[in-house]
């Protein structure tokens, strides 16, 4: 469905991609992991037609570079942080990007809930959360059912609770038999959705294996929710990151990324500094299947 | 690895459809934005107060009395005109860019040149309308006033407006796809609109006399500023003649006579069509991000 051969990407002087060739099967999908300035981003454009390359991308056998616009038919497209038109009403967005697509009939509601946005039409783009906001752009990328989704670094603007939550629309939504592209660098996320992964670095294909294979020595981690009285929360957010864990507040406590083979840990660590825990939760959104 | 084919039916928008869709959003934006309702409200308030005046002190109006307002509204749409569609035009792609909203759009399946040109007939629309709203109110003074004696004269500089506004647009437009930030495609369209105003006016003065410019050279330089060719074909319409801009002028009508409105508008519609042809070139080359 997607096929790279020979991609190279130069800025200038710094060449960003060098000599990337893959292919991506129908109903595939496949994750571009790598560190910050690995070259996923870039990637990503490359195949969106956004920036010119040397090398071929095609996308259901149309050129990318000769009819960008005929190949960008064929996929939808989130972005790491959705920017646009703030001031736009959000059925009206989903409308707009409707009609670019040369949908004429589209219900802005239906899109909506379906990827449970139900009620927020009214609203203005930039009355939305970070969350919704992705969740917008995905009901945008998913207009017309497209057989290619392509996702740049999706869940990096959001919090835990929110990248759980969206991965677990992306798996429920984005998978259905589509073939998915997308670029990240949060093995949780891998594990949930891909199929397959590209380890890049430095531009340059380093790696070429199944997420359980690239994640056998590193166990991904998972949100765990815990439940304390509204007095102790401040003081579970400081015992718990002052030991290097990823925590933040919500309603009824404290969330926090923990490793999943050492589930146990915050909530020993809560009891040792005497802080008294009513109940906690492993939170469901990132469970995965072909997880090691 | 569960494969369930998706239905998947090819939707093309078409070149035409696109276009619209984006002029649509741009004539929207471009009305709700704040810098246009302060240009329309300037732009309607100086010319009412130019054609007030004109109309007041010149009695009953008649053609006389339009030749004072129309020289009053002709360096006034100099004024207020390239300066409204220069900075709407600059502002627009660059502004996009920097938002992340440019990607965005490109992303979708539309082409660059769609996107342009739908840019283009958006912010064209906002300013014909801005500018009919000033020109209106002018009308309406003028009719009250008996001083629409020459509707023909008066619709003329109307529409040469527009031309302008078209042509000052592409050059918006321009500066907006080669500068990376909104604040420096406003800042650069800002010093357009000085140098084209008022430095190319006493640039010409000063080289005319230091090195004793050519009449005919002196006409050709004036065709390379649409303000001057807009200038130029307005007084051509009033009085079909040049002879009140001196030599040049002059010389241009003893010259030219009659094809001169031929010679404007191949002029004009060169500084619509060649920034716009020029900034299509360099989008579909330039990143969006």
């Amino acid at each position: 469905m997607i096929a790279i051969s020979n991609l190279r990407k130069r800025f200038g002087r710094f060449t960003a991609l060098d000599d990337i060739s893959l292919h991506v099967a129908p109903g595939e999908s496949l994750a571009l992991w790598g560190a910050n300035g690995a070259g996923k981003s870039t990637l990503v454009r490359c195949a969106l037609g956004l920036f010119r390359f040397d090398g071929r991308i095609s996308v259901g056998g149309i050129d990318v570079a000769k009819d960008g616009k005929a190949a960008r038919a064929l996929i939808g497209y989130v972005p790491q942080e959705l920017g646009f038109y703030d001031d736009l009403g959000v059925a009206e967005a989903i409308t707009y990007f409707a009609r670019l697509k040369g949908l004429r009939r589209t219900v802005p509601a239906d899109a909506l809930a379906r990827v449970e946005l139900t009620g927020h039409d009214k609203k203005r783009v930039r009355e939305l959360s970070g969350g919704m906001k992705q969740r917008l752009a995905l009901a945008i990328a998913l207009l017309g059912d497209p057989p290619v989704l392509v996702l740049d670094e999706v869940t990096a603007s959001l919090d835990a609770l929110g990248r759980d939550e969206f991965v677990g629309l992306l798996k429920r939504l984005g998978t259905q038999g589509r073939t998915m592209l997308f670029a990240s660098h949060r093995p949780e996320e891998i594990s949930a959705m891909a199929t397959r992964v590209i380890m890049l670095t430095s531009g340059r294909i380093q790696r070429e294996c199944t997420p359980s294979e690239l994640f056998g020595h590193t166990q991904p981690s998972q949100s765990m929710k815990i439940r304390l009285t509204p007095d102790w929360a401040k003081a579970a957010m400081t015992v718990l990151s002052s030991r290097g864990l990823n925590v933040h507040l919500n309603g009824v406590g404290v969330i926090v990324r923990v490793d999943r083979t050492q589930k146990a840990t915050p909530v020993r660590l809560l009891l040792e500094a005497n802080i008294p825990v009513e109940d906690f939760d492993l939170l469901s959104g990132d469970h995965q299947g072909g997880h090691p | 690895m569960t494969t369930l084919p998706i239905q998947f039916s090819p939707h093309r928008s078409s070149f035409f459809a696109n276009v619209l869709t984006i002029a649509h959003r741009e004539l929207r934006d471009a009305v709700k934005s704040r810098w246009f309702v302060l240009y329309s409200l300037a732009f309607a308030a100086l010319g009412l107060g130019v054609s007030y005046l004109s109309a007041a002190s010149g009695g009953s109006g008649g053609v006389s009395g339009f030749g004072r307002t129309s020289a009053g509204l002709i360096n006034l749409v100099i004024l207020v005109v390239p300066l409204m569609a220069m900075t709407a035009g600059a502002a627009t792609i660059a502004s996009d860019r920097e938002r992340g909203m440019l990607a965005y759009l490109l992303a979708q399946p539309v082409s660059r040149l769609e996107v342009l040109l739908g840019k283009h007939l958006g912010l064209s629309g906002s300013i014909i309308a801005s500018v009919s709203l000033g020109f209106g109110v002018c009308a309406a003074v003028l009719a009250a006033k008996g001083g629409m004696a020459d509707a023909r004269l008066f619709i003329a500089l109307v529409l040469l407006s527009f031309a302008l506004a078209l042509g000052m647009l592409s050059l918006g437009l321009l500066i907006s796809v080669l500068a990376h930030k909104g604040s420096v495609a406003t800042g650069t369209a800002v010093f357009v609109w000085l140098t084209l105003v008022f430095v190319s006016d006493l640039g010409m003065m000063a080289s005319t006399l230091a090195w004793r410019v050519r009449v005919e050279k002196l006409f050709a330089f004036s065709l390379l500023n649409p303000c001057q060719v807009f200038k130029m074909w307005c007084l051509y319409s009033v009085d079909a003649s040049l002879d009140v801009l001196g030599p040049a002028g002059v010389y241009a009508t003893d010259t030219f006579g009659a094809r001169l409105p031929l010679i404007f508008a191949g002029a004009m519609a060169a500084w619509i069509i060649l920034p716009l042809a020029l900034a299509a070139l360099i989008f579909s080359r330039r990143s969006p991000v």
